[in-house]
């Protein structure tokens, strides 16, 4: 997902004067965008390549560790952990970036219909945005899980939601800057549309905090959907998931044998960790130089 | 400053009368119908069913049943949760208590360690500095139920120091057995804390004001008792503030990681259960208690800093 994000962000700072190349990664920032190709890449192919049946248990095998052919062990149905690891990184992947996706454009509509139209239409969103800050993200999937049965849908979707006020609240105000400037009004002026204007002009003027947005929420995305999949309302077991793999193997960590939940958790914290600082150094270089 | 607080105040109805009906219709619009769980599946004869539905006003229409539930709800009476056959005042009335410990505890732990480490990351310059940078890096990344998972392990599998499941009866027992629970929740609140207090105190650091005081001779620790921290304590009473609500949710994931009876494990239990009557109590006392902490800070929030436009939102 960075490796495409960091696209418009190059093309915005080709366009910018010399203090404002494509920002130093450094070590740990290349790191970081290992971690996440590698991520990416098992979350595309892990479930074709992972060397078990991720779901198919032998309880004889149940919580032993490292063997040959299994470097990871097996958890406590018996399952070959390496090959849960590997396919359940789709649904934690895509799921979370599915919710920072949909979060994303409802954020950056609605960011973008209160910068244009100000006034009332401003006064309603933001009213309306108020009353979604009432709801924190899990207590809203916690609902969505009771309304429509337990599924990484119904989280997504309410973590979707419980997201899209904070990327318009901050992309309001980069998008009411923008809207203030001279040449939006000398084109307005020269007679463009307002569609043509926020969407050639305010929208690639953002682009950049938007794409540092996403990046900062996907990390939360991930983190929100495991714990929402670790309390058993998000993705089902006997699915894979990172977060459910921590879920199902507190009962052998309890017993002594934590292997399972902590490789989950080692592949969790190392994505999260490497998103949230990528996404950190991209905020910093589209408020840093900017304007 | 009083129309503020009023415009606040009347703003937070507005907001709790919105989030109230949304949690009411959310359920409402829930496949399947509330008896279904009372009868098992069992067809009952159509005399007892009218009378079932009178008794949770079932046969009612939607809006009059929302009001019923509003004027009870605002009267302290929650309803009654149809397959338990209990109030739900009273389930949440034992496990309340939990929460509230558990959230306090986690929220004394995020100001004591949170704020000292920023100040001390922020005075000490090299390796203290990188110290605290790094350890709020680590514990930033960590999620409360990774957390949860490993402190169980490390301390309470192999060390054997802590409890690992259950509440605990007694004072100590109890600070015992929430000691690991409330670590975990405020792992990733103390490092947003402590970020925000090591730049806070910082950027107060290079202020002229600072080193005017410093070129008067004053000395150092009263410079930044009386000119750093006051100053930095705007940006850290906002943060703690806004993490402390945040908790409030998070509750949830750490209480059933450790197993704990508390109002957030119990809410995850019903909604699996399909007890709307509970989720709909625990999910509008939850957003009260969310709702009116923000209110708290951001009212706070104006009192200490008089820059403050009143009329605008503070955030």
């Amino acid at each position: 997902m960075s490796i495409e994000i960091l696209d418009p962000v190059a093309e915005v700072i080709d366009n910018a004067p010399a203090n404002r190349r494509l920002p130093k990664l450094g070590f740990l920032g290349w790191l970081s965008v290992a971690v996440i190709a590698i991520a990416l890449f098992f979350a595309i192919f892990g479930p074709m390549l992972a060397p078990y049946d991720p779901t198919l248990s032998n309880l004889s095998y149940s919580n032993v560790g490292p063997i040959a052919g299994h470097p990871l062990g097996f958890d406590d149905q018996g399952r070959d952990v390496l090959s849960r690891l590997m396919a359940g990184a789709r649904t934690t992947i895509f799921g979370a970036a599915f919710v920072s996706l949909i979060a994303i454009f409802v954020g950056t509509t609605l960011a973008l219909l209160t910068a244009w139209f100000g006034g009332k239409t401003d006064t309603f969103i933001s009213a309306a945005l108020d009353v979604l800050f009432a709801f924190p993200g899990i207590l809203l999937a916690v609902v969505a899980a009771a309304v429509f049965g337990p599924s990484l849908l119904s989280a997504g979707l309410a973590l979707s939601i419980a997201y899209s006020p904070y990327v318009a609240r901050v992309l309001r105000g980069a998008a009411l800057k923008e809207r203030a400037m001279t040449y939006i009004s000398a084109l307005e002026v020269q007679g463009f549309g307002a569609l043509r204007l926020t969407v050639r002009h305010l929208l690639p003027n953002i682009s950049a905090l938007i794409v540092a947005q996403g990046t900062i929420l996907f990390g939360f995305a991930m983190v929100d959907l495991a714990a929402i999949s670790f309390l058993g309302l998000g993705v089902q077991s006997p699915n894979a998931d990172w977060g459910v793999m921590v879920s199902e193997g507190k009962t052998s960590l309890l017993q002594g044998y934590p292997l399972v939940s902590l490789s989950a958790v080692f592949c969790i914290v190392s994505v999260v960790a490497a998103v949230s600082f990528l996404g950190d150094r991209l905020e910093s270089s589209s408020r840093g130089g900017n304007r | 400053m009083l129309q503020f607080i009023a415009k606040r105040l009347a703003m937070l109805v507005a907001t709790l009368l919105v989030a109230s009906f949304a949690i009411y219709g959310a359920l409402y619009l829930a496949p399947g119908s509330p008896i279904a769980a009372l009868t098992g599946g069992r067809t009952l004869p159509p005399e007892v069913m009218a009378q079932i539905e009178a008794r949770y006003h079932l046969n009612e229409p939607f809006l009059t049943r929302y009001w019923l539930w509003l004027t009870a709800a605002i009267h302290g009476d929650l309803g009654e949760s149809i397959p338990l056959h209990e109030s739900v005042n009273t389930l949440i009335a034992q496990r309340i208590g939990t929460t509230l410990q558990l959230v306090l505890f986690a929220s004394i732990l995020i100001v004591m360690f949170g704020v000292s480490l920023g100040i001390i990351g922020a005075l000490g310059r090299g390796v203290v500095d990188t110290g605290v940078l790094f350890a709020s890096t680590v514990s930033a990344a960590l999620p409360a139920f990774a957390a949860a998972v490993i402190l169980q392990f490390i301390f309470g599998v192999y060390l054997g120091w802590f409890p690992v499941l259950g509440t605990g009866d007694g004072f100590v027992d109890t600070i015992k057995h929430l000691t690991l629970p409330a670590i975990a929740l405020a792992a990733t609140s103390t490092a947003l804390v402590t970020r925000v207090t090591r730049t806070a105190v910082r950027e107060e650091l290079d202020r002229e004001h600072v080193q005017t005081a410093v070129s008067r001779g004053l000395p150092w620790s009263d410079v930044v008792r009386r000119h750093v921290l006051r100053n930095a304590a705007i940006p850290i009473t906002t943060v703690v503030g806004i993490t402390i609500a945040s908790l409030i949710a998070l509750s949830a994931v750490v209480e059933t990681a450790f197993a704990l009876n508390g109002l957030g494990a119990y809410l995850v239990q019903a909604a699996q259960n399909k007890d709307f009557a509970v989720v709909q109590g625990i999910s509008l006392v939850l957003v009260v208690a969310f709702v009116v902490t923000n209110v708290v800070v951001d009212i706070a929030y104006a009192l200490l800093d008089p820059r403050v436009s009143l009329g605008s939102r503070a955030q």
